[in-house]
């Protein structure tokens, strides 16, 4: 089984990059609950506002942060010449997409335990459903940006362009995915398009467990279809690598 | 035995011919100099040959059409420039390219000493000079003894004394009958090279010995010649 070898290789070969870049390790774990206790601190006196903003929150920043680092990765890769010659290789397409998804994917979770415990345990914000439920999703968030990332580096020449997909495919999610006005709230042609986006269906899951004590059948809902946009994408962005140019 | 055949080989990029129509046997067992100014199509040419590059007409390598799966074991490629890790360690790098190949660890671990680059395993390829990096890479390619090498201008910018140590090592390779094409755009080291590919704007000039090349056009080295075989065409 050549695939298995080769898809743990790819993923172990990433990690060990990542863990020769001490200073993007430290970002990619601290920046994101620094952010988290700056907004409890903004929003110090009203525990109500902040209650309702962090959990969205909590899968933001691991998806915003993933995409960003796996579509740059992705694309040192492609113009450095190491994916050509893993392309005369015996490795398939998929063994690389999925090795990278695995290792982004184990600094996501890592990355989303961090944030959700400090964000519960010393900021204060309360889940009344299950605890688990919150981590569960943030690291559907986590690959979400992972399998994105992959995808966007590949219409992606240069770095700079990477860099400006974040506003391009990242923010108009962000507007209108429930963070800043409620959905039932949204103008009707918007309240269609954000059901068409993966990230509606992850700020609804948070949304979900903050907010109820049993896990509903609406928040199971959310997690599939994020797992369906992480799954549909990852095999787009397979199509997208070529091995004959 | 001729390891690779080309026959009326065409490759477009962007609709531009890059390659117009080659015909090409390198035998086995033999160092086969690529050389032609930049430009010319020798990356292309290698490309196809290692299965990375679209092609029309017939190029086979080994007796397999260029681009089949099975082909990927038995050929080493090394790009112009190292395609390996910068942030890695070159122990790291070669076991990674090891593990994907299929290679037991023992064997990644001699590579390195084949190119020469021991004591520096623990080192960062972002901290070594271009030609160390470049050895990184070469070993890259022979991991799990590859039967055809190709080589992309794999000695330029390296001191004199590496140059001949490389191709001291093309030539023990040559020696276990392995073959290999080896491009350069600079004619001195078509002079290390018993046979010789000469190619020009994606068509070819000349593919014999080298001997046959100086006898054909009285001259006595390829620069000469090289110009010789050009005047001949026009």
């Amino acid at each position: 089984m050549y695939h298995l070898r080769a898809t743990s290789a790819t993923a172990g070969r990433i990690l060990q990059q990542l863990l020769h870049d001490k200073r993007t390790i430290a970002l990619m774990f601290l920046a994101p609950t620094v952010l988290m206790s700056l907004l409890a601190w903004v929003f110090s006196n009203n525990d109500r506002m902040f209650n309702s903003i962090a959990p969205a929150l909590l899968g933001v920043f691991p998806f915003v942060i993933m995409f960003l680092i796996t579509s740059i990765t992705t694309l040192r890769e492609r113009t450095g010449g190491t994916l050509e010659r893993l392309m005369t290789m015996r490795i398939s397409k998929a063994d690389i997409i999925v090795g990278y998804a695995l290792a982004f994917g184990i600094f996501g979770i890592v990355q989303s335990i961090i944030t959700s415990s400090v964000a519960i345990y010393w900021l204060g914000m309360d889940v009344a459903g299950p605890q688990w439920f919150v981590i569960v999703v943030a690291i559907a968030d986590t690959l979400l940006g992972v399998a994105l990332g992959l995808l966007a580096s590949a219409f992606a020449r240069t770095e700079f362009q990477a860099v400006q997909f974040m506003p391009a495919f990242i923010f108009p999610q962000l507007i209108v995915c429930g963070l800043f006005v409620p959905l039932a709230q949204l103008p009707d042609a918007l309240n269609t398009a954000a059901y068409w986006l993966p990230l509606t269906y992850a700020v609804d899951a948070l949304n979900g467990v903050v907010a109820n004590v049993d896990i509903t059948g609406d928040m199971w809902r959310d997690i599939w279809v994020v797992c369906c946009f992480i799954i549909a994408a990852l095999a787009l962005a397979s199509l997208t690598l070529r091995r004959r140019s | 035995m001729n390891a690779i055949t080309a026959q009326k080989l065409i490759v477009q990029k962007d609709k531009t011919e890059i390659l117009h129509g080659l015909d090409m046997t390198i035998q086995a067992g033999t160092i086969t100099g690529l050389i032609g100014p930049s430009g010319s199509g020798k990356t292309t040419l290698m490309r196809a040959i290692v299965g990375v590059q679209k092609y029309n007409g017939d190029l086979q390598v080994l007796d397999t059409p260029a681009g089949k799966a099975s082909l990927r074991t038995r050929i080493g490629y090394v790009t112009q420039s190292p395609a390996v890790y910068d942030d890695l360690t070159v122990l790291q790098n070669i076991r990674y390219f090891a593990r994907v190949a299929g290679v037991p660890i023992r064997e990644a671990d001699a590579v390195i000493t084949k190119v020469q680059l021991n004591g520096k395993e623990g080192q960062l390829v972002r901290s070594l000079s271009g030609g160390q990096r470049a050895r990184v890479s070469l070993a890259v390619a022979l991991l799990g003894n590859p039967d055809v090498l190709v080589l992309d201008e794999p000695t330029v910018g390296l001191d004199p004394i590496l140059r001949n140590e490389l191709w001291g090592q093309f030539a023990e390779l040559a020696k276990l009958g392995k073959t290999l094409l080896v491009s350069s755009h600079v004619m001195d080291e078509a002079e290390r090279c018993n046979e010789l590919v000469l190619i020009r704007d994606g068509n070819l000039l000349w593919n014999d010995s080298r001997q046959k090349l100086l006898e054909h056009t009285k001259t006595s080295n390829v620069g000469d010649a090289f110009v010789a075989t050009i005047g001949g065409a026009a």
